[in-house]
């Protein structure tokens, strides 16, 4: 405990009163004196201010100066189109094993001679290794150092930081932008982890709490913590790395297979290629055993992380085990995420074994409640 | 008013003890979602798990503080289970038992003794 790590942010959190929780080598808040259902609820109406300034940010450049050369490099390692991503805009990845196993989800953002990649703060360490021993000596890898990172999510996310940063507006979904906010850089993208509309802005460390502050003076923005950051992700479908996805679980049996584009799968003009390529396209094709699934258990009991499922309501084997679970507070139900054979239709219904008691639950398409993003 | 080590409050009506966790458990659980209720009629033993709690962090367990009957539970807590947080000392109780002998409470701490426990 003693050798915790600590944001940027960390004399706000406590100034406002946040109960800290050891979260990723990281003394983070997991939710402020409101309360997590009130923190979840504020973010879906308004706009909620989230530190992540735990999770790892890495630059990728090419020593040719020539972005398609760090694109191409990068492909080796992530499966998706990186050479077809354009300047200023992001795209949602992964790092894969030889296995086809996901070594880590990111955000990888092109900025013309660079790509900026943000990574899970649990993860930092396997990332780093990953490209470092998987890129050609032609790109160097370089953590940031120094650089808070700040999410402001939900409806009036877009107006709050318009105050700061008049043309926010003008950013797409998953557009990449650096802008001056009192001669101060703003690494702003247009995407979060929630499901709502939304930026995440890297800020300078010295500069992180003075703009969370100005943010957090807006009457819109409330600061929220790590608990309703995890219940909006899991209502927006959203898989957190370690629990729904880890080094054991393909981006296809994951439900991650969007995110492959056609030009790296088979018959794609760079098909293939990257680490476990024979596995995830072959699963691509034929489909996989198991897969993430969405469950509403029936009635208010929550199936959480371990829940064993069943096909029936009593003997059998379990067909599969719940990754994420919880009480989803905009859909006033619970919810929950398990891998499950995929030939299960939507609508049919399995059972949980909650505390030695088989409850049922529906099958049903994920998000739980769908996205806001700004298209 | 008595107080468990759990943080549950026992509170005598009658022949009966009213059991309920106390505002400071009610804080530190959280949002409560669902509360699990034994069924009444049940025969309870010192330390059975007979509620389970589910905040929107985790599920937590209530032990039942005495031996005896569950006689009555709370109906109202499996369509209002905020009731917990709103009014933990109060309309959030769980359930009532009979026990064989009342003056097992007398174990128990009283106010004072709690507040010194939970600082």
């Amino acid at each position: 405990m003693a050798d915790l790590n600590r944001t940027a942010l960390h004399a706000l959190h406590l100034r406002l009163g946040a109960k800290m929780v050891p979260f990723a080598g990281y003394d983070m808040p997991v939710q402020y004196p409101g309360g997590v259902l009130k923190e979840h609820l504020h973010t879906r109406s308004a706009a909620g201010l989230f530190d992540v300034g735990h999770m790892g940010q890495v630059l990728v450049t090419a020593i040719s100066g020539k972005q398609a050369d760090a694109a191409l490099a990068l492909e080796r390692l992530v499966p998706v189109d990186l050479a077809g991503l354009a300047e200023g805009r992001q795209r949602y990845g992964f790092l894969t094993n030889d296995a086809g196993g996901i070594i880590d989800d990111l955000m990888i953002a092109n900025r013309g001679d660079h790509f900026f990649i943000v990574v899970n703060a649990s993860r930092k360490a396997e990332d780093l290794a990953a490209l470092r021993a998987g890129l050609p000596d032609y790109c160097d890898v370089a953590e940031v150092p120094g650089r808070g990172l700040i999410a402001l999510q939900g409806p009036e996310a877009e107006a709050a930081l318009a105050r700061l940063v008049p043309d926010a507006p003008e950013f797409a979904f998953m557009d990449v932008g650096i802008r001056l906010w009192q001669g101060v850089e703003l690494w702003i993208s247009r995407s979060g982890y929630t499901g709502e509309d939304g930026f995440e802005i890297s800020v300078p460390d010295a500069f992180a709490e003075a703009l969370a502050e100005r943010l957090l003076e807006m009457p819109e923005v409330a600061p929220i913590g790590l608990g309703a950051r995890d219940s909006l992700r899991l209502e927006a479908g959203l898989c957190l790395y370690g629990h729904d996805i880890d080094e054991e679980t393909t981006p296809v049996e994951a439900g991650l297979a969007w995110a492959i584009q056609k030009i790296r799968r088979s018959g794609g003009a760079r098909s293939g290629g990257f680490p476990g390529a024979e596995r995830i396209l072959r699963e691509l094709a034929e489909g996989t055993p198991r897969k993430r699934r969405g469950l509403r258990p029936e009635g208010r009991a929550p199936m959480r992380e371990g829940v064993e499922i069943y096909a029936s309501d009593e003997g059998g084997a379990p067909i599969g085990r719940v990754t994420s679970g919880g009480f989803g507070p905009s859909i006033e139900a619970p919810m929950a995420m398990a891998y499950l054979p995929p030939d299960l239709p939507e609508g049919s219904t399995v059972y949980g074994d909650v505390r030695g008691k088989r409850l049922p639950a529906r099958i049903v398409p994920m998000p739980f409640r769908p996205a806001t993003f700004k298209r | 008013m008595k107080f468990t080590e759990d943080h549950e409050w026992l509170r005598v009506e009658g022949d009966l003890v009213i059991v309920g966790i106390t505002e400071h458990a009610s804080e530190q659980l959280g949002d409560v979602v669902f509360v699990d209720l034994p069924e009444a009629g049940r025969s309870v033993s010192t330390g059975d798990e007979v509620v389970v709690i589910e905040s929107v962090k985790a599920a937590s367990d209530i032990l039942a503080p005495l031996d005896g009957e569950i006689v009555a539970v709370n109906d109202a807590l499996a369509d209002t289970p905020a009731l917990v947080n709103e009014d933990p000392l109060g309309k959030g109780w769980f359930f009532k038992m009979k026990v064989a002998d009342l003056s097992a409470l007398d174990g128990f701490m009283d106010e004072a003794a709690y507040k010194a426990l939970i600082g």
